[in-house]
């Protein structure tokens, strides 16, 4: 199978950010991910605005799967989209 | 203040009140540790699982206790952080269920 592609947006905070983080790595699945919390200015408002567009509520952790958007920490989707169950 | 302070303090008012801290501890510790980051950063705690915007008014309603930590227990058993639970939730006699964003998204800019 191919590696997916995997991107998350997060807060440094939050505890669901960190549980998917978690989950990812015990899946020894790569991803990228991005603290918006810690953003300022305008790269801040451009990661805001590609959350909103994949995501209108606009809150965390938004995961994307090869395309497939998830909203928060939904550990049996997130298992799903990576064709782990 | 450390996270083990501030754990006292609110463990002390807010479990009269019905809000327990979730029984998983190094989550509520972090959870604790990130609302006072966020104390330093914007001034006042902010929820850690949202995004502030540095603006107290604006953020009047994610200043933990937020105001949907009431209803989210309500219906959930536990806030939208799972850093505070219902009794029930603690003691696995509800599932426990992700907790959907109660927040209207004309808050959120």
């Amino acid at each position: 199978m191919t590696t997916p592609d995997v991107k998350l947006y997060t807060l440094s905070t939050c505890s669901h950010c960190k549980s998917t983080k978690n989950l990812l790595n015990e899946c020894r699945v790569a991803f990228h991910s991005v603290d918006i919390d810690l953003l300022t200015g305008e790269k801040r408002q451009a990661l805001i605005d590609e959350v909103r567009q994949l995501n209108p509520n606009c809150t965390f952790p938004t995961i994307v799967i090869d395309g497939k958007v998830i909203v928060g920490f939904k550990e049996n989707e997130i298992r799903k989209a990576l064709g782990l169950s | 203040m450390n996270a083990e302070q501030l754990y006292e303090q609110l463990k002390k008012t807010q479990e009269p009140k019905g809000f327990y801290f979730n029984k998983d501890l190094a989550l509520v510790m972090d959870l604790l540790k990130a609302l006072l980051v966020n104390k330093e950063r914007y001034g006042y705690m902010s929820c850690p699982c949202r995004l502030a915007q540095g603006d107290r008014k604006k953020d009047g309603d994610i200043l933990c206790p937020c105001f949907y930590r009431g209803p989210d227990v309500t219906e959930f058993g536990s806030c939208y952080c799972a850093l505070y639970v219902s009794r029930d939730w603690n003691e696995g006699r509800i599932p426990h269920v992700y907790v959907p964003e109660r927040r209207p998204p004309e808050k959120m800019w």
